[in-house]
């Protein structure tokens, strides 16, 4: 049979073309746009070479400390998720009554919009009359009542928190998915040979959860080094100095302020980078793909 | 031994409630002061509501907050991209799965690899402008179909590939054309994964905000999300009003979620686990 012709191309059109225009165009079109002087206050554009690159790159402009801090909520969101979401994962897989309701609580959290998060725990964390210093207050913890949001110490720690608690179950169900897969063979052949459950962890569970924790660290590290939302809505890069700005939050205000060649620049950055690490990424996550 | 067994287990349940209620009180503490009057939630606290319950909290956000006019918006931008995605999704995934030469495997991975690519909203704008797509409803459904496109046909792509060739070679023995063959028989073979990247592409389209906050201008074009935003920030002193307005949005989302936990679970963990 021809293949060509009872799988003709064409139904791969649609999404090609809008995913090309609306998706890949605007990134190969912002690396052009990023080499000239394109701002909301003049009409026409002149090559100004790698001069946006150099702003950004830059030490006494504030943008290595932007990138820094991407790295730093992408590498500290990922380890904690996982290391939390597997904690989740090995209690949520055990004998434990009302089981999938506890599991449908802790993935709550994942469906809700990061906005409307962002906006309850302004409400939680705030120094006065928020319930988290309210409750440390009646417990008699005063001195864990602290100016969550608000400190430069504290403010960008407090964002990390608030987006583990959102995401960490996504994580475990992930993990339980890659738990659950397991042949119980397994574990009665070590029970028969005496070991107990921490073995059982270290020589069965982590070793045949590892492809499954690639995928979940490969799906983290997209989404901290892309995260917009959570920042956006918690505390918009402050307080002070781009204590918490991170990649998106400053290409958001570099558009809000007319200032679209170094928001495109810093945008391409990324852009690049993520061409060759994303094509890495992918190719983790296709792995596990059934092949006819 | 059967007491050391029987204080693990207990143990175990606490801990799964200490970490249920950590997830569950942000929740009820907008549920309860939704519920009450401003004075009462103006502390955000989790006392419960004081009779008589505040109901018309909810008839004041829905009429304060354009709520009826924000809900259709979302339910506009979301149900077309859910269409166009879906469709467009399943054919790429269909036809790249089951021809794969060369070029075709080139252009699975071009389309994937868009899981991970940032979009570069400044430079879309100038897209947008040219193709008069700015501030348009069309506009805002082509692009989240785009940013939901690569995930979703990488999760119809896996389920194909489970749907048995066999049944195309009958069906093109019997003289079946390759759009009745996808329409009358594959598509309905893909059924499980159709449902799971609808109910996913509804999620995430509304929730999404970033598209609507770079491009649409106009307050009577914004979704749910962007305009429970925009009221957070005109009436922060009413924290019952606000409550009441953060309810009715996530009210949707928990629906479908309620409803479809099957196939979020599902697609979610589609491809991170063998099997």
């Amino acid at each position: 049979m021809n293949r060509n012709k009872i799988y003709p191309r064409y139904f791969a059109l649609g999404a090609l073309i809008i995913y090309f225009v609306f998706f890949f165009l605007p990134g190969l079109i912002g690396v052009g746009y990023s080499f000239t002087d394109w701002s909301a206050y003049s009409d026409e554009l002149h090559y100004v070479g790698f001069q946006n690159f150099k702003t950004v790159f830059s030490a006494d402009e504030n943008y290595m400390k932007i990138i820094t801090n991407t790295l730093e909520f992408t590498l500290i969101t990922t380890v904690l998720k996982n290391v939390i979401g597997l904690i989740l994962a090995l209690l949520l897989t055990k004998s434990i009554k009302l089981l999938n309701m506890h599991r449908g609580i802790v993935f709550m959290p994942s469906v809700l919009s990061t906005l409307i998060i962002g906006m309850i725990f302004k409400s939680i964390l705030d120094p006065k009359s928020g319930l988290l210093n309210s409750f440390f207050r009646s417990v008699g913890l005063e001195m864990f009542a602290q100016k969550w949001l608000v400190t430069s110490e504290l403010a960008f720690g407090s964002v990390m928190a608030v987006d583990i608690w959102r995401g960490v179950g996504y994580i475990m169900t992930i993990l339980i998915a890659g738990i659950l897969s397991i042949s119980s063979d397994y574990y009665e052949a070590a029970a028969i040979d005496g070991a107990g459950g921490w073995k059982k962890f270290r020589y069965i569970t982590l070793p045949l959860i590892l492809p499954t924790l690639a995928t979940t660290t490969v799906l983290n590290v997209i989404y901290g080094l892309k995260v917009f939302d959570m920042v956006y809505a918690l505390t918009n890069g402050g307080p002070g100095k781009a204590t918490t700005e991170v990649l998106y939050t400053a290409v958001f205000k570099k558009f809000g302020t007319g200032q679209y060649a170094v928001g495109t620049a810093l945008s391409s950055v990324m852009f690049v980078i993520m061409i060759f690490v994303g094509a890495y990424m992918i190719r983790v996550m296709t792995k596990n793909e059934v092949v006819e | 031994m059967k007491v050391k067994k029987t204080v693990l287990s207990i143990i175990r349940n606490l801990i799964a409630w200490v970490f249920s209620a950590i997830c569950l009180i942000p929740l009820l503490l907008i549920l309860f002061n939704s519920l009450k009057d401003k004075k009462a939630a103006s502390n955000m606290n989790l006392h419960l509501p004081s009779l008589p319950i505040q109901w018309s909290n909810f008839l004041t956000v829905i009429e304060k907050g354009k709520l009826v006019t924000s809900f259709f918006n979302s339910l506009i931008y979301s149900a077309g991209s859910v269409i166009l995605c879906v469709l467009f999704a399943a054919g790429a995934a269909y036809v790249l799965s089951r021809n794969r030469t060369k070029l075709n495997h080139f252009l699975y991975m071009f389309l994937v690899l868009g899981i991970t690519l940032p979009i570069n909203y400044v430079s879309l704008t100038k897209v947008l402008q040219f193709l008069h797509l700015n501030n348009t409803a069309v506009g805002i459904i082509l692009l989240y179909t785009a940013m939901q496109l690569p995930f979703m046909t990488f999760l119809i792509h896996g389920f194909v590939a489970k749907v048995p060739v066999e049944l195309d070679e009958a069906a093109v023995i019997d003289g079946c054309g390759p759009v009745r063959l996808f329409f009358l028989i594959v598509f309905p073979m893909l059924k499980p994964a159709i449902a799971t990247s609808t109910v996913l592409t509804f999620l995430n389209t509304w929730n999404e905000f970033v598209s609507p906050l770079y491009f649409l201008n106009r307050s009577e074009q914004w979704p749910m999300t962007l305009s429970v935003y925009n009221f957070f920030g005109m009436y922060f002193k009413d924290w019952n009003l606000v409550c009441a307005d953060i309810l009715l949005t996530s009210l949707p989302v928990l629906l479908v979620y309620l409803l479809g936990q099957k196939y979020i679970v599902s697609g979610m963990t589609a491809g991170a686990v063998k099997g």
